[in-house]
């Protein structure tokens, strides 16, 4: 007695990896072959036992102090001179922050910096710049955000919120797909007097923020924000009022 | 526009790379203990492999081109816990074999009730597991990870990762029910 399913398929029923046909296949064989019923029953259990007895083992805090003191220690002997720099900005920065705004406000506002994007200024102007070159800026042109909402879907993992904002002077050109930092994220085109503004999208779990203060990196501006669960930076050649004036748009 | 250099052909590592692996790589430091300490069934020693495999990844961090950070971690973590085994432990690396050839017995969940809500009994029966099924358990169960994710960091083809989980399930319910291997055997 002994069902091929029991051995393999259960499994991947289990996981929730089959896919809709075979897992519907499955569900039938179910009903009629009582070895399958048990087995998934027992499997349940096993799972719920595995996960629900505390068997995670989270790293102990001395460990990440330690792994943090190596990684300065690898940062110090492979980048000279380039950090201690940087770290004099941010040491001046934190004085600031600490001696100038109230203490409610400075874990945001250590968040605030750019560099606390789960991508590089260098990355999102690369891939500003890229979007650029012939050919690559759109993926889907359209100025109607009925059709480049639902062109996300099933693209990403996530739904961007787009807008069309043509009344105020911003016109909806198209979207694309494009990878910042290792994430798929959206790129919403806009344009401005002949200037195009990229708005990158990508969810976030960090706690809403205001709009930051601009950026400036190569002649590229912009300015970064989150608000409900997603990540927004939205990058041009055009002015920086331009920008935050856009930024302010979508924020709403 | 084009001829834009952003100086990142070399290997030195700058401010942000560290600020993008303190994002991306750093927050699953406790999934590469936890991997770390299932693998080598001991805290202390997972935290000096957990330790040696974050500074190994961020060495490397120039040639991850993005993608799943969690499974690129994991991957390093895995590989630096099999070279620490096969250096201090090889023993422990060498006892999978016959076991594969034999068909599994099911156990009644009734057997599994009983086992339940024992977090040393399943330690135990965790650990008798040779570390290869052992791993494709936590990182289902414990970690959540998805099969193509299994089969990046453990480097079986994303094929066999079903029947990989449904052998090292099998052998646990086994280890967890210490009366069925003499039926299993009378069976054949």
């Amino acid at each position: 007695m002994s069902c091929d399913y029991t051995r393999t398929v259960l499994h991947g029923y289990l996981d929730g990896e089959l896919d809709a046909t075979r897992s519907a296949e499955f569900e039938r064989h179910l009903e009629s072959c009582r070895e399958c019923a048990t087995s998934l029953g027992s499997e349940e259990s096993l799972r719920s036992s595995l996960q629900h007895s505390g068997l995670y083992e989270n790293a102990p805090v001395a460990l990440r102090k330690k792994i943090r003191a190596g990684l300065t220690a690898a940062s110090n002997s492979s980048a000279g001179i380039r950090i201690p720099a940087w770290r004099w900005l941010a040491v001046a920065a934190s004085i600031l922050i600490v001696a100038g705004i109230s203490w409610f406000s400075w874990p945001g506002a250590a968040k605030n910096s750019a560099s606390t994007t789960p991508f590089t200024a260098a990355e999102m102007i690369d891939a500003h710049v890229r979007s650029l070159q012939p050919g690559h800026l759109i993926d889907i042109a359209s100025t109607d955000q009925h059709t480049v909402k639902p062109w996300f879907d099933g693209k990403l993992a996530f739904v961007p919120p787009v807008k069309d904002y043509a009344d105020e002077g911003f016109q909806l050109i198209g979207a694309r797909l494009d990878v910042l930092g290792g994430q798929n994220v959206a790129a919403l085109v806009y344009t401005r007097r002949k200037h195009i503004i990229n708005v990158f999208v990508m969810p976030t779990k960090e706690p809403d923020s205001g709009i930051h203060a601009p950026g400036l990196r190569q002649g590229y501006q912009w300015r970064h924000w989150r608000r409900q669960g997603m990540e927004y930076c939205a990058v041009s050649d055009a002015s920086d009022s331009d920008i935050y004036e856009l930024a302010q748009l979508i924020y709403q | 526009m084009s001829g834009v250099d952003q100086g990142k052909g070399s290997d030195v590592l700058d401010t942000q790379d560290r600020a993008r692996f303190e994002q991306l790589v750093l927050p699953h430091l406790d999934a590469a203990f936890n991997l770390a300490r299932w693998l080598l069934k001991s805290r202390a020693d997972s935290e000096d492999v957990a330790q040696e495999a974050m500074l190994r990844a961020y060495r490397f961090f120039r040639g991850f081109h993005g993608g799943d950070a969690r499974a690129w971690l994991l991957q390093i973590v895995r590989n630096t816990c099999y070279t620490w085994l096969e250096k201090n432990r090889p023993v422990e690396l060498m006892t999978e074999f016959d076991e594969e050839l034999h068909p599994q017995p099911s156990v009644s969940p009734e057997a599994l009730a009983i086992a339940g809500a024992n977090r040393e009994r399943l330690t135990r029966a965790l650990e008798t597991l040779p570390p290869r099924f052992r791993e494709v358990l936590v990182l289902r169960e414990l970690e959540g990870c998805s099969y193509k994710e299994i089969a990046s960091i453990t480097a079986i083809p994303i094929g066999t990762v079903m029947s990989a989980l449904a052998r090292a399930r099998q052998r646990l319910q086994r280890a967890l029910t210490p009366a069925a291997p003499q039926e299993a055997a009378r069976e054949l």
